[in-house]
C-alpha cells in the first residue's frame, strides 16, 4: 500500500515543473563534477554543451511542436554570433547588451525568414528555409565583407570604439575580454553563464509547451487543416513559434562570441543547421530533455571520439596479447579521430531506422521494460507466498 | 420556429473539370431549425458543406451566412462567425489525447482567431477544462480522457468530433454522415444526443443516408441530386413525393 502510494505520489511529484527544474538544474550545473569519468570535464565542451543545449531547446519548439523541419536555423546562430561581436566592438566588452542585441536581431531575421518561407510547408518549407540561409551564408563572404570581414571571420581590435566602455575607463594595453560586470567570460565562468542562461530559457520552453500556445502548435502539427475548421489561424502560431525559436538560435550564436568573441561564416553553413537536426532527433523530437541528450552526444563524439588516436587505443587494449591488441585497434581506429563521422552517421542510422523517437525513447523503454521485469519477479514471489498462507488457513 | 435565414446560398455553382457538383444550387436554412439533406452518393452533399465553410470557392454565387456575404473569407475566418462542421471522414487530432482535442476548439471560442498570451492562458485554463469536460460527458467518453484520440474506434471518433463542435456553441452545425459506419447502439445514442441539441434551438443542416435518423430529426428535408435542388418539403411531403422516390429513393427504400 505505502509503495504504491509512494509510487503515485513520486509521479504526480516528477510532474511538477518546480521539481523537474530543480533537479535538472542541479544535474547541469554539476556537469563538471559527473562529466569528469567521460573526459569532458573541461571548459571548452561543457560550454558546448550547454551553448548547443539552447540552441537544440530552440529547434524543437519548432520542429518538435509544429513539424515544421527549417534547413536555415544556423543563419540565426551566425547573425547572432556577429551581433555580439559588433556589440562588444562598437558598444562594450560585457556580455549583456550583447546577448539582448543578438536576440534582438535574430528576432528580425527570424521574421524575415518565417514570413516568406512560412507561406509553404512539408519540403518546400524545408527548402525555402535552406536557400536563405544559404543566401545569408554567400553573402556573408561576398557582397557583406564589411559587415563579416569575410573568411578570416570578425574579431576584436584594439582601435575599436567601444562607446559605453570608454564613458567609465581608458583602454587598457592589449585586447579587452568580455565580462559580465567585471566576471571573465571564458573557461569555468563561461560554462556557469551560460549553464544559467541554459536553465532560463528551458524553463521557458517547458512552459511554452505545456501552455495552451504548446497544445495548439502540436494540434498544428497533428492536422493543420482541422485547425482552420476550428477558426484559428494558423500562420501566425507558426511564425511566432518561428521566430522564438529563431531567437534561441540566434541566443546560443551571442553565447559563443561571449565565450569565444570572434564570428566566422562557417557558423550560417548548412552543416551547422543539419548539426541541430540530428541533435534533435537523435535525443527525441518533440520531448523536452531529448534534444539536450543529443547535443550531449553529438559535441561529445566530435570532441573526445574526434581526438583519440592510434597510442591512446593501443594503451586502452594493452591488457591483450599484442596480436589481438593489434587487430582490436586497427578495427576501432575506424571509427575514432578522423572516423567520427562514421560512427555518428551508424549511430544516426540506427536511432532512426529502430527508434523513431531517439536515445531518450530507447531509454524510457529500456527503464519500462526492466521495472516491468522486477515488479513481475515481485509479484511472482509475492503470490506464492499468498497461496501458502492460503494452505495453511485451509488446515 | 423563426423565418429569419441564417444560411442563404444562392447560385452556387462549383464545377471540377467538366462535372458540375453544384450546378446553380439554391438554398434556404431558416433559424432554429434541423435541414437535412439527402441525396444519392456523388450528387454534391459533402461539396455543398466545403463550399459553406470556405473550403472551396464556388465558380459563381454567393453564400450568406447572418445576413452577410462569407464567400471568398477563409476558412477560420468563417469559423469564427458560428459555423462549426462534422466531416465525412473524421477530421480530428489523431496525435492527442481526447481531452486536449476538445480543449483546442473551446480555446477558438475564448482566444479568436489567433492569440499568444500567457496571463489569459491561465485565466481560462480551467473554464476551458471544465467546458471541454463537460461535452465529453454528454458524448459519453468521459472515461478515455487521456487515450490518444487516432485509437478509437470510427463512431468514438465521430461522437469525438461532434464534441469538438459542439463546445463551440456554433450558430450553425454542419453535420456530414454522423452516424455513417456506426453500430446500431451508436447511431440511437447519436441520434439522443442530436434530439437533446436539437432542444437548444441550434440551427443544424445534417446530411444522411440513414432514412430513420433523418425522419425522426429534421424539420425540413432538402434532395439533392446532381447538383441540385430537386425537392424540399416537411419530412411527410418528402417521404411521399413521387420525384423523389423516383430519383434517389427509388421507392424501395423507406
Ligand atoms: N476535390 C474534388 N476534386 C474533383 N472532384 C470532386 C472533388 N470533390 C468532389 N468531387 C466530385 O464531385 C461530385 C460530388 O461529390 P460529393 O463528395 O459532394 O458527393 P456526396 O453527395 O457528398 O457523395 P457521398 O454520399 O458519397 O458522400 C462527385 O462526383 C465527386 O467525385
Ligand atoms: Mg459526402
Amino acid at each position: 500500500m505505502l509503495r504504491g502510494f509512494l509510487k503515485i505520489n513520486m509521479k504526480k511529484l516528477l510532474k511538477n515543473n518546480l521539481v523537474i527544474m530543480i533537479i535538472f538544474s542541479v544535474v547541469v550545473l554539476t556537469m563538471p563534477i559527473w562529466m569528469q569519468p567521460f573526459g569532458a570535464a573541461y571548459p571548452d565542451i561543457l560550454q558546448k554543451f550547454v551553448i548547443f543545449g539552447v540552441f537544440a531547446i530552440g529547434y524543437n519548439i519548432l520542429f518538435g511542436l509544429t513539424g515544421y523541419l527549417s534547413f536555415g536555423h544556423a543563419a540565426f546562430l551566425g547573425v547572432g554570433s556577429y551581433t555580439a561581436v559588433w556589440s562588444f566592438k562598437l558598444l562594450t566588452m560585457n556580455i549583456i547588451p550583447a546577448i539582448i542585441l543578438s536576440v534582438i536581431m535574430s528576432g528580425i531575421f527570424a521574421v524575415l525568414m518565417g514570413y516568406v518561407a512560412l507561406r509553404r510547408s512539408g519540403i518546400y518549407f524545408s527548402i525555402l528555409t535552406l536557400a536563405f540561409a544559404q543566401m545569408c551564408y554567400n553573402l556573408a563572404y561576398s557582397v557583406l565583407t564589411p559587415i563579416t570581414n569575410g573568411e578570416t571571420g570578425l574579431q576584436l581590435a584594439k582601435s575599436d570604439p567601444r562607446v559605453i566602455d570608454r564613458l567609465f575607463s581608458e583602454a587598457g594595453e592589449g585586447l579587452p575580454s568580455t565580462t559580465l560586470f567585471g566576471i571573465e567570460t571564458s573557461g569555468y565562468s563561461g560554462f556557469y553563464i551560460s549553464a544559467v542562461v541554459m536553465i532560463i530559457v528551458f524553463y521557458i520552453s517547458l512552459k511554452i509547451f505545456n501552455s495552451s500556445f504548446g497544445l495548439k502548435l502540436k494540434a498544428i502539427k497533428s492536422n493543420q487543416n482541422r485547425m482552420r475548421y476550428l477558426g484559428f489561424n494558423t500562420r501566425p502560431y507558426l511564425l511566432t513559434a518561428f521566430v522564438i525559436s529563431g531567437m534561441y538560435a540566434g541566443l546560443a550564436g551571442g553565447l559563443l562570441a561571449a565565450t569565444d568573441p570572434l564570428a566566422g561564416a562557417e557558423r550560417m553553413q548548412w552543416t551547422a543547421s543539419g548539426e541541430v537536426i540530428l541533435m534533435t532527433i537523435l535525443g527525441g523530437v518533440g520531448t523536452l530533455f531529448g534534444p539536450l541528450l543529443g547535443v550531449i552526444i553529438i559535441k561529445y563524439f566530435e570532441n573526445i571520439f574526434s581526438a583519440i588516436n592510434q597510442l591512446d587505443l593501443h594503451s586502452f587494449y594493452s591488457i591483450f596479447p599484442t596480436w589481438l591488441e593489434n587487430a582490436m585497434v586497427s578495427i576501432s581506429s575506424l571509427f575514432v579521430g578522423e572516423g567520427w563521422h562514421m560512427t555518428l552517421g551508424l549511430l544516426f542510422m540506427l536511432v532512426v531506422a529502430f527508434l523513431p523517437g531517439g536515445v531518450l525513447e530507447g531509454m524510457q523503454l529500456t527503464y519500462k521494460k526492466l521495472t516491468t521485469y522486477v515488479s513481475k519477479k515481485r509479484n511472482k514471489t509475492g503470490g506464492e507466498s499468498k497461496k501458502e498462507t492460503g494452505v495453511n488457513h485451509g488446515k | 420556429m423563426g423565418s429569419k435565414a441564417v444560411l442563404q446560398v444562392t447560385n452556387v455553382l462549383k464545377t471540377f473539370g467538366g462535372l458540375k457538383a453544384l450546378n446553380n444550387l439554391n438554398l434556404t436554412i431558416e433559424e432554429g431549425t434541423v435541414h437535412a439533406i439527402i441525396g444519392p452518393n456523388g450528387a454534391g452533399k459533402s461539396t455543398l458543406l466545403n463550399v459553406c465553410i470556405g473550403q472551396l470557392t464556388p465558380d459563381t454565387g454567393t453564400v450568406e451566412f447572418d445576413g452577410q456575404i462569407i464567400t471568398g473569407l477563409a476558412p477560420h475566418e468563417i469559423s469564427q462567425r458560428g459555423i462549426s462542421r462534422v466531416f465525412q471522414t473524421p477530421q480530428i487530432f489523431e496525435d492527442l489525447d481526447i481531452l486536449q482535442n476538445v480543449m483546442i476548439p473551446a480555446l477558438a471560442h475564448i482566444d479568436g482567431q489567433f492569440t499568444f498570451n500567457a496571463v489569459k492562458d491561465l485565466r481560462h485554463r480551467n473554464e476551458v477544462k471544465r467546458a471541454a469536460m463537460e461535452i465529453i460527458e454528454q458524448m459519453n467518453l468521459g472515461d478515455q480522457l487521456h487515450d490518444r484520440a487516432g485509437a478509437m474506434s470510427r463512431g468514438n471518433k465521430r461522437r469525438l468530433e461532434l464534441a469538438m463542435c459542439l463546445v463551440q456553441k456554433p450558430k450553425l452545425l454542419l453535420l456530414d454522415e454522423p452516424t455513417a459506419g456506426m453500430a446500431r447502439a451508436d447511431t440511437n445514442q447519436t441520434i439522443e444526443i442530436l434530439k437533446k441539441i436539437k432542444a437548444t434551438g441550434m440551427t443544424k443542416v445534417i446530411i444522411e443516408h440513414d432514412m430513420n435518423v433523418v425522419f425522426s430529426l429534421a424539420d425540413r428535408v432538402s434532395v439533392l441530386a446532381q447538383g441540385t435542388i430537386i425537392a424540399e418539403g416537411t419530412p411527410q411531403e418528402i417521404r411521399e413525393s413521387e420525384i423523389v422516390k423516383e430519383a434517389y429513393l427509388g421507392g424501395a427504400k423507406i
